[in-house]
C-alpha cells in the first residue's frame, strides 16, 4: 500500500516534471516521513511503519508535496491535527527551551569551570615556584647564618 | 558540608518526583489540539443514504457526540453498549463516523449489534479521520451547539467514563450555553 | 509431580538470606573492627552465587523439558521452539531476565571476592557488603513482584511463544552482554561507596577500581553494538540506531562509564578529580538502574520495551530512591573530605581528560534530557511531545565531535606538563597524514566527498594516527615491551573510535534507499547497483512459515549475489517478522527487505545502499578489544604494584 503510494507519486512526478525534480521530491519525502511519528505505533516514525494510519499519512504527505506545498506547510498541517506529539523534532518554543538549549548551556558552564580550574592552577604553580624559591633562599641564608654562627 | 555536593541529591529528588508522576500517566494518550476549535470541515456520504451528504454544518444547533468506529475494531464492540446508553438512556445525539471501513461490513455490524447513531458518515479512505486527528478507533468527540469540539475521549467509553467525565461535561456545556 | 520449580524458588529465598548476611555482617565488622565478621563476606558471596546458579539451571531445565506448569515457561516457550531458543528464552522476558541479572550480579560479586586477595580486608568487606545490598533489592523485587517460578494449574497443554523478535542469534547474546555491563558498574559503585565510608581514596583505590570498570564498560560496549547489529538485521528499516528510549537507557551509562574510565586514570596518576570520580561511579550505576526502571515500568513508549506493570515500576522506583538517594546523601556528607593532591593545567593529559569528561557528561545529559523530556512535559501537564532521532542527531553530534579532537591532543601530551610546541612536534605528521587520507579516502572508495565529510574524516584519521604515533614514540624510545598493556588498550580503543567515526560519517552521508514496487522479473537501480526481483517462494522453518523473496544483485552486468529477504509468520501466535537480506562488505552493505504483496504478483521492496556500515560495529569491537587488553595490565594485579605510589607512565 505504502510503497504503492510512493510509486504513484514517483510516476506522477516523473511524467509531469524533469527527473531531477522527482529526485528532489523523493529526498524531501523521505526526510519528512522520517520526522513524523506514527501515533498508533510503539515509537516508530511513519517511514518505518506499515500501520494503516501511517500509510494514510504517507499518502497525505506525498499528495501535499505534489501540490507544491512546502515542508513547513506539511508539518503545520499535521501539527494542527495531532499536536506536537506527531513531530520527532520538537518545535523550538518556551516549553522546549531547556530541551534545545539546556545541553549547550551546561557545556558552557562546564567549560567555564574548567577554564577557572586551569587559570587557578597557573596562578598556584607560579606562587608555588615563588614560595619554593623564597624557601630556598631562606634556607641558604639560614645555613650561611649557621656557618657564620659556628665559625 | 559544602552546598555543591548537595546538587546531585537535589537533581535525583526532582527526577524521582517526575518518575513517580510518570507512573500514573499513560504515555499513549495524546491530547487533541482541536479542543476548543470548530469541528473540521467535511462532507461525507451517509451510510444508509449514500447519495446524501453529512457535513460539519449538520453538527451545529444541538450538542452532539461524534463516535469514530469501524466494524473491524474490537474495542468498538466493547464500548457499543455504552454508546447505546448515551443515545437511548441519556437522549443524546450521537453521530457515527465510520472510519476506514467497507459500508456493507458497517451495515452488517449495525444490524447485528444495533444502531445507536442518529446519523452515520462514511469515511472509507480515512482522510476526514486525519482532519479530526483520529489515530486509534474508537474515539469520541463532544461537540457543542456552536459546532465547537469540547472534548475528545480516546479508546472505548466505559460506564464510569460516562458518569464521571462525559455527563458532567455536557451538563457544564449546557449550563454555560443557556446563560 | 516435578518439584524442581519449588526447589528453584527455595534457592532464590536462600540466596536472599545469604545476600542479607553479606550486606550486613561484613560492614558491621568494619565499623566495629571485628575481622571475623569481615571474613563472612566471601563465603556468603560464594554461597549466593551457588544458589542463584542452581535457580537459573532449574529454570533453564524447565524450559528444555517445556514444563508449562511454570507460567513463565508457558508464556515464553513452546514445544516447537528450537532448543537453542528454548534456552535463550530463559532471559527472553521480564522475570527470567531479572534472574539472569541477579545471577550476573552474584557472578561479579564472586569475582571481586576471588580476585581481591590483595586488597585490605576492610575494603573488600565493605565492597562486598554494598554489592550484597544491591542484590537484596533485586532479589526482593523478583520474589515479590516477578517470580519466574510461579506455577499455574492446570498446566496448559501448549505454551505461547517466545517473542519472534528474540528468536535470533543477536538477541541470544545481546541481553547477557548488556546486563554484564549494567551489573558490572555495580562493582565501581561499591568501590565508590567503600571509599566514601572509609574516607580512603588514593592511587591504590583507583588501581583496584580501574580494571573492574573497564571490564563492565567492555561488556556494555559489546552489548550495545550487538543490539545495534540485531536491529539492523531484524527490524527491516536499514537503520542501526534509533534513539529509542530503550537504546538510550543503555547509552547513558555507557557515556558516563566512558567518562569514569578516563577520570579514574587521572585519579590514579595525579591524585585529583577524586570526588568527581566517585560521583561518576555512582552515576554510571544509577543510570543502569534508571534504564531498568524505564524499560520495565512502562513510563515511556518504546519499540522494544518489556511487557510492563506499574506495580513493578513502583518497586523499582522505591529501590532506585533508596540506592541512589542514599549513596548521594553519603556523597554529600563524605565527599568534601577528599583533597586534591595537585592541580591540572590546560596543556597536560589531565587537562584534556577533564575536557573529555565535560563533553561526555554533557552528551550523556543531552541523551538524558531528550529521553525524559516527554515524561517531564507530561508530568507537569505541559503537553505531549515527542523527542526522536532528529533532535538527538542535531544536538549530539556537535557535543561529541570535539571529543575526537581531545583524543588526538591527549595522545600527544604527557601527564602534569606539556606545551603547544611539543604537541605540534608530535602531531604535525599526524595532521598532514590525516588531511591527506581524509581528502583521498572518500573519493577512492565512494567516488565523492564534501567539506563536512572531509572534516569529520580528518578527525577520525587523526584519532587513529595519533594513537599509533603515541605507541611508536614510546616504543622507539624505550622498547615496545616496556609499554604497559593499559596503553596498548587505550590506543586500540582510540583507533576504534576513529573507525567508528569513519563509519558513522560515511553511512549517514552517502546512504541511499528506495521503496519500490517490483513484479517478478523487474529490476531497478540504486547507487549503480541493479536489483532484480525473481519472485517469491514459500518455505517452512522449524516453527515458522516463511515467504522468501529472491533478489539478484548485480553491478555492471556482473552478478554479485542473490539475496533472500524473508517475511516469517511464527505458527504459535501468528506473529510476523521480517528478516532482511544483506550483502555485507567492509566498504558497503546492500540490503533488501520484503514489504507487502501488491497486485499481479508484485511486491513492495525496500532497498538500501549503506556504505561503510561495518565500520560502525568494527569500531565498537576495537573499543571493546582495547578494554580487554587494558584489563590484563599487570599493574592492576600485582599487589606490590597496586600499593606502589604513582607510577611513571
Amino acid at each position: 500500500m505504502k510503497s504503492l503510494s510512493v510509486f504513484l507519486l514517483l510516476t506522477l512526478i516523473t511524467t509531469a516534471n524533469a527527473q531531477s525534480v522527482a529526485e528532489e521530491y523523493e529526498v524531501r519525502y523521505h526526510a519528512l516521513i522520517q520526522e513524523l511519528r506514527c501515533l498508533v505505533c510503539q515509537n516508530q516514525n511513519i517511514a518505518e511503519s506499515n500501520a494503516p494510519l501511517a500509510v494514510d499519512l504517507k499518502e497525505q504527505v506525498a499528495e501535499m508535496l505534489q501540490d507544491g506545498r512546502s515542508d513547513t506547510e506539511i508539518k503545520d498541517y499535521l501539527l494542527a491535527r495531532y499536536g506536537d506529539f506527531v513531530l520527532y523534532r520538537p518545535p523550538f518554543k518556551p516549553l522546549t527551551w531547556i530541551l534545545w538549549l539546556g545541553p549547550f548551556v551546561l557545556l558552557a558552564f562546564g567549560l567555564f569551570l574548567a577554564w577557572k580550574l586551569f587559570s587557578d592552577s597557573n596562578v598556584e604553580t607560579e606562587e608555588k615556584v615563588d614560595s619554593d624559591a623564597v624557601n630556598q633562599i631562606m634556607l641558604k641564608s639560614k645555613n650561611m647564618k649557621n656557618r657564620i654562627d659556628q665559625s | 558540608m559544602q552546598a555543591r555536593f548537595l546538587i546531585p541529591v537535589i537533581v535525583v529528588i526532582g527526577l524521582l518526583g517526575i518518575l513517580a508522576i510518570g507512573l500514573t500517566l499513560d504515555p499513549r494518550k495524546v491530547p487533541s489540539p482541536l479542543i476548543g476549535k470548530p469541528a473540521p470541515v467535511f462532507a461525507l456520504p451517509k451510510l444508509y443514504q449514500p447519495d446524501q451528504l453529512l457535513t460539519n454544518n449538520d453538527l451545529k444547533g444541538q450538542l452532539a457526540l461524534v463516535n469514530v468506529w469501524a466494524s473491524w475494531c474490537v474495542a468498538c464492540r466493547e464500548e457499543h453498549a455504552q454508546i447505546e446508553r448515551l443515545s437511548t438512556e441519556f437522549k443524546l445525539r450521537v453521530i457515527g463516523l465510520n472510519y476506514k471501513d467497507k459500508p456493507e461490513d458497517a451495515r452488517r455490524w449495525l444490524a447485528q449489534f444495533g444502531n445507536p447513531y442518529s446519523d452515520i458518515a462514511v469515511d472509507e479512505p480515512g482522510r476526514v479521520g486525519i482532519d479530526w486527528g483520529v489515530y486509534g478507533v474508537p474515539e469520541t468527540f463532544v461537540i457543542d451547539a456552536n459546532g465547537v469540539i469540547r472534548y475528545k475521549h480516546i479508546g472505548p467509553v466505559t460506564a464510569s467514563d460516562i458518569e464521571t467525565v462525559i455527563l458532567p461535561l455536557i451538563a457544564e456545556i449546557q449550563r454555560t450555553d443557556t446563560k | 509431580m516435578n518439584m524442581l520449580p519449588e526447589l528453584g524458588h527455595f534457592a532464590l529465598c536462600i540466596a536472599l538470606s545469604l545476600a542479607i548476611i553479606q550486606a550486613s555482617i561484613p560492614v558491621a565488622g568494619v565499623l566495629t573492627n571485628r575481622p571475623l565478621w569481615m571474613r563472612a563476606a566471601r563465603p556468603a558471596a560464594i554461597g549466593q552465587f551457588g544458589f542463584l546458579l542452581l535457580a537459573f539451571l532449574i529454570l533453564t531445565y524447565s524450559f528444555i523439558v517445556s514444563d508449562f506448569s511454570v507460567s513463565y515457561v508457558a508464556h515464553n516457550s513452546n514445544t516447537s521452539l528450537p532448543l537453542q531458543y528454548r534456552i535463550s528464552a530463559v532471559w527472553g522476558a521480564h522475570e527470567g531476565s531479572l534472574l539472569l541479572w541477579v545471577l550476573m550480579l552474584a557472578g561479579w560479586t564472586l569475582a571481586v571476592a576471588v580476585f581481591s586477595k590483595a586488597l585490605p580486608r576492610d575494603m573488600t568487606a565493605t565492597v562486598l557488603s554494598v554489592m550484597g545490598m544491591v542484590s537484596i533489592g533485586f532479589l526482593l523485587f523478583m520474589l515479590l513482584t516477578s517470580n519466574p517460578f510461579d506455577r499455574q494449574f492446570p498446566a496448559p497443554a501448549e505454551g505461547r511463544d517466545l517473542n519472534p523478535l528474540l528468536q535470533d542469534f543477536g538477541l541470544v547474546i545481546h541481553p547477557p552482554m548488556l546486563y554484564m555491563g549494567y551489573v558490572g558498574f555495580s562493582v565501581a559503585f561499591a568501590f565508590a561507596i567503600a571509599a566514601l565510608i572509609s574516607g580512603r581514596l588514593d592511587t591504590a583505590w583507583a588501581r583496584w577500581t580501574r580494571p573492574w570498570t573497564t571490564s563492565a564498560w567492555m561488556f556494555l560496549t559489546l552489548g550495545i553494538m550487538l543490539g545495534s547489529w540485531w536491529a539492523y538485521h531484524e527490524l527491516g528499516w536499514g537503520g542501526w540506531w534509533f534513539w529509542d528510549p530503550v537504546e538510550n537507557a543503555s547509552f547513558m551509562p555507557w557515556l558516563v562509564g566512558t567518562a569514569l574510565i578516563h577520570s579514574l586514570a587521572v585519579t590514579e596518576k595525579r591524585g585529583i578529580f577524586k570526588s568527581w570520580t566517585v560521583l561518576l561511579a555512582i552515576t554510571a550505576f544509577s543510570l543502569s538502574l534508571l534504564g531498568t526502571f524505564l524499560v520495565r515500568s512502562g513510563v515511556l513508549v518504546s519499540v522494544h520495551a518489556f511487557a510492563t506493570d506499574p506495580a513493578r515500576g513502583v518497586f523499582i522506583l522505591a529501590f532506585f530512591a533508596v540506592v541512589v538517594g542514599g549513596s548521594l546523601v553519603l556523597y554529600a556528607w563524605r565527599a568534601p573530605r577528599f583533597k586534591a593532591e595537585g592541580k591540572a593545567g590546560f596543556f597536560s593529559r589531565e587537562g584534556f581528560l577533564l575536557l573529555n569528561n565535560i563533553f561526555l557528561v554533557v552528551a550523556a545529559t543531552a541523551v538524558f534530557v531528550g529521553t525524559l523530556y516527554p515524561l517531564l512535559a507530561d508530568a507537569l501537564a505541559l503537553g505531549k511531545l515527542s523527542v526522536g532521532a532528529p533532535y538527538f542527531n542535531t544536538v549530539f553530534v556537535p557535543l561529541t565531535l570535539p571529543l575526537v579532537l581531545l583524543v588526538i591532543g591527549a595522545a600527544s601530551l604527557n601527564w602534569k606538563r606539556g606545551n603547544a610546541t611539543t604537541m605540534w612536534q608530535r602531531l604535525r605528521w599526524v595532521a598532514v597524514l590525516a588531511v591527506l587520507t581524509a581528502i583521498v579516502f572518500p573519493f577512492i572508495l565512494i567516488g565523492q566527498s564534501s567539506l563536512i565529510v572531509a572534516a569529520a574524516l580528518m578527525l577520525a584519521f587523526g584519532a587513529i594516527y595519533s594513537a599509533m604515533e603515541e605507541i611508536y614514540r614510546r616504543g622507539s624510545r624505550r622498547g615496545y615491551r616496556k609499554i604497559p598493556l593499559a596503553s596498548w588498550g587505550m590506543s586500540m580503543a582510540h583507533i576504534g573510535l576513529g573507525v567508528f567515526v569513519i563509519g558513522v560519517t560515511l553511512v549517514s552521508t552517502y546512504s541511499a534507499e528506495s521503496d519500490v514496487r517490483l513484479a517478478p522479473g523487474d529490476s531497478t537501480e540504486l547507487s549503480g547497483f541493479s536489483f532484480r526481483f525473481d519472485g517469491i517462494s514459500h518455505e517452512a522453518g522449524p516453527n515458522y512459515d516463511s515467504t522468501v523473496g529472491k533478489v539478484t544483485l548485480s553491478h555492471e552486468n556482473k552478478v554479485l549475489a542473490v539475496l533472500r529477504p524473508e517475511k516469517r509468520i511464527y505458527r504459535a501466535m501468528g506473529n510476523s517478522m521480517t528478516e532482511a537480506g544483506v550483502l555485507p562488505r567492509l566498504h558497503r552493505d546492500l540490503y533488501v527487505s520484503l514489504g507487502e504483496p501488491l497486485s499481479n504478483g508484485a511486491w513492495s521492496l525496500r532497498l538500501y545502499y549503506r556504505p561503510f556500515m561495518r565500520f560502525v560495529w568494527l569500531g565498537a569491537i576495537f573499543m571493546a578489544l582495547g578494554g580487554l587488553i587494558a584489563i590484563f595490565d599487570k599493574r592492576y594485579r600485582h599487589p606490590k604494584l597496586i600499593h606502589a605510589q604513582t607510577g611513571s607512565v
